[in-house]
């Protein structure tokens, strides 16, 4: 118990007549990352709220860093940092200013909160911005400060609910950089993300979600071979059946080929990545066929779900 | 950054409930000076109505046994610009609902009546402001108070008391409707219909009989009336009483209905 940051068992929410979670569990040693990967809708912010304390569970049980969520929240609000689905940082507030504010709410001295604030703007390289008001930054600025502010207490529990939704590509790199960071300096952390590369790229343990309940979990390597292993994309140039392609390539791949027909697109689950392609070079030449863009990638949520639940293997945590 | 969460968990010198509640304080004071609407509700907004119904009403209106008809009218637009100031704390609280400021204090090891009564403390100093600028607006074009120093002391207190009944109100109204929006017509519109037909601006005997008995029972008449004897040195302790009462069962019927609204403010 006392190694776990996080134990979730059988936790249910309902609202009126949406069944949000429907029995959840989950386990995240401390020190881990815990990727939640979900659709929207698939309860992941429900799940958020409830381990953060600010929402009660219908049913079920959670503890952060050992302190029960429904009986002792106030015990765990002085574990955990939590920055949530929107940057709630106030607007019109400098950035410096919203984080001495966080950091006096947290008990910090007035000196310390401002010693404290300072280190963070320089860690989150917020330097420039810091003096501005937060209504002239950008989505990403607002959203590290928003970060900055769950970690003033340097908490050993952190909830991070979908931090990189909205950004822009450079802005999402940053932010993976900053996380990066905190995991490799111990933080237990639960990241939820849409992103199938974002939780691969930061989590040691992922757990995808769908309609309230657990439909996977597992370290990442293991869930993308669950997964079928990345995905080859092959164009068929223009007045050249992609149907032929699929054909040519029947056998090949971790699971049958499947035809986009409206791009003219295959697309091949692969589970040994690019060691596929001279195989796929075969077939193509001793078919006579060609293709006019070929790209290797990783699953799509969507893939990597329809994947998951019609291969029913490994699931976990189903109340139903 | 375990040096930093030791600093964390060491409790400072003043009780932590008062230093959390002085910084909600000091965050909405900033933004009081700081987002143009607020700025305007406390500065524009209380100078126009004074100079707006002295001039336009002023001619018109002779109120028995008062010289002066901005003796008469200031005590009700006080309560007019305190009022509709009071509706920007449910906009205000209704905001930090939807952008997800009331997640973070809630998560947040501080209590949830501090987030409220730092938005309280904040209107009253506002409220304070309002006051002395309307009371020094005023006096420039004529309004004196007429029972001495102590009475226009309690008169600014009965004022600021008053908004502290309504900036409750507001913060019970914010939380309930959510939206910003909804949450300032939701604290505008009763002020408005309760203004005009309250003694505000004209004394009640000038109205038709079926709405006097409505304008007497009008919260808006009975707080103006009380804030109005101690403006103008008439007998205070009937309409006090009935002021206070007012405010008194405003504060006991809202306080522990927006405290627990606030604690299950997670609803969605």
């Amino acid at each position: 118990m006392a190694d776990a940051a996080i134990v979730a068992e059988g936790l249910g929410k309902r609202f009126g007549p949406v069944l949000a979670l429907d029995g959840v569990d989950l386990e995240l040693p401390a020190g881990g990352v815990l990727g939640l990967l979900g659709p929207n809708g698939a309860g992941k912010t429900t799940l958020v709220r409830i381990l953060a304390t600010l929402l009660k569970p219908d049913c079920g049980r959670a503890r952060v860093a050992g302190f029960d969520v429904a009986q002792n929240p106030a015990a765990v609000r002085r574990v955990i940092g939590l920055s949530g689905q929107y940057a709630a940082v106030d607007p019109f507030l400098t950035g410096h200013e919203n984080l001495v504010m966080i950091a006096r709410l947290y008990g910090l001295s007035r000196g310390g909160a401002r010693r404290r604030a300072g280190e963070l703007i320089d860690q989150l390289g917020l330097a420039g911005p810091a003096g501005r008001l937060v209504r002239t930054y950008s989505g990403g600025m607002r959203r590290r400060l928003d970060v900055a502010a769950a970690l003033l207490a340097a908490p050993p529990v952190l909830f991070l609910d979908e931090p990189t939704t909205g950004l822009d590509p450079g802005g999402r790199l940053e932010l993976w950089h900053v996380l990066g960071q905190l995991a490799a300096g111990g933080a237990s952390v639960l990241l939820s993300t849409q992103y199938i590369e974002e939780a691969e790229r930061l989590a040691t343990t992922i757990v995808i979600i769908g309609h309230g309940t657990v439909i996977a979990s597992g370290p990442p390597d293991q869930l993308k071979a669950q997964a079928g292993g990345d995905r080859l994309e092959l164009q068929a140039p223009p007045g050249q059946d992609p149907r032929l392609l699929a054909g040519a390539l029947a056998g090949l791949g971790s699971a049958e080929p499947d035809v986009d027909e409206a791009t003219s697109r295959v697309i091949l689950p692969v589970a040994d990545g690019a060691g596929i392609l001279p195989a796929v070079a075969g077939r193509l030449a001793a078919a006579g066929l060609h293709v006019s863009a070929l790209a290797l990638r990783r699953p799509t949520l969507e893939e990597a779900f329809l994947a998951l639940t019609s291969q029913p293997v490994h699931r976990t945590g189903s109340a139903r | 950054m375990t040096a930093a969460a030791g600093r964390a968990a060491r409790p400072g010198r003043l009780t932590p409930a008062l230093v959390s509640t002085g910084t909600i304080t000091a965050r909405n004071l900033r933004r009081l000076v700081r987002v143009p609407t607020l700025l305007v509700f406390a500065t524009v907004q209380p100078v126009l109505f004074v100079l707006l119904f002295t001039y336009t009403f002023g001619g018109a209106i002779h109120v028995p046994g008062v010289a002066h008809y901005i003796d008469y009218l200031l005590p009700g637009i006080i309560v007019l610009a305190i009022g509709f100031g009071a509706s920007q704390t449910g906009v205000a609280i209704a905001e930090d609902l939807t952008t997800g400021m009331i997640d973070r204090f809630r998560s947040l090891p501080i209590p949830g009546s501090a987030v409220l009564a730092g938005r309280v403390a904040a209107d009253a100093l506002r409220n304070l402001f309002v006051t002395g600028l309307m009371i020094a607006v005023g006096a420039a074009i004529g309004f004196r108070f007429h029972a001495g120093p102590a009475a226009a002391l309690a008169a600014v207190a009965f004022a600021v008391a008053t908004g502290v009944a309504f900036s409750w109100l507001n913060l019970l109204l914010g939380l309930a409707v959510r939206d910003p929006e909804s949450a300032g017509l939701a604290g505008l519109f009763p002020v408005i219909i309760l203004f005009f037909t309250s003694s505000a601006l004209v004394p009640v005997a000038t109205m038709p009989g079926w709405l006097q008995a409505f304008a007497k029972a009008n919260p808006i008449t009975v707080i103006t009336s009380a804030l109005r004897a101690l403006c103008l040195g008439s007998p205070t302790a009937r309409p006090a009483v009935e002021a206070v009462a007012w405010l008194a069962g405003l504060l006991a019927a809202t306080i522990p209905a927006a405290t627990a609204r606030y604690r299950r403010a997670a609803g969605t």
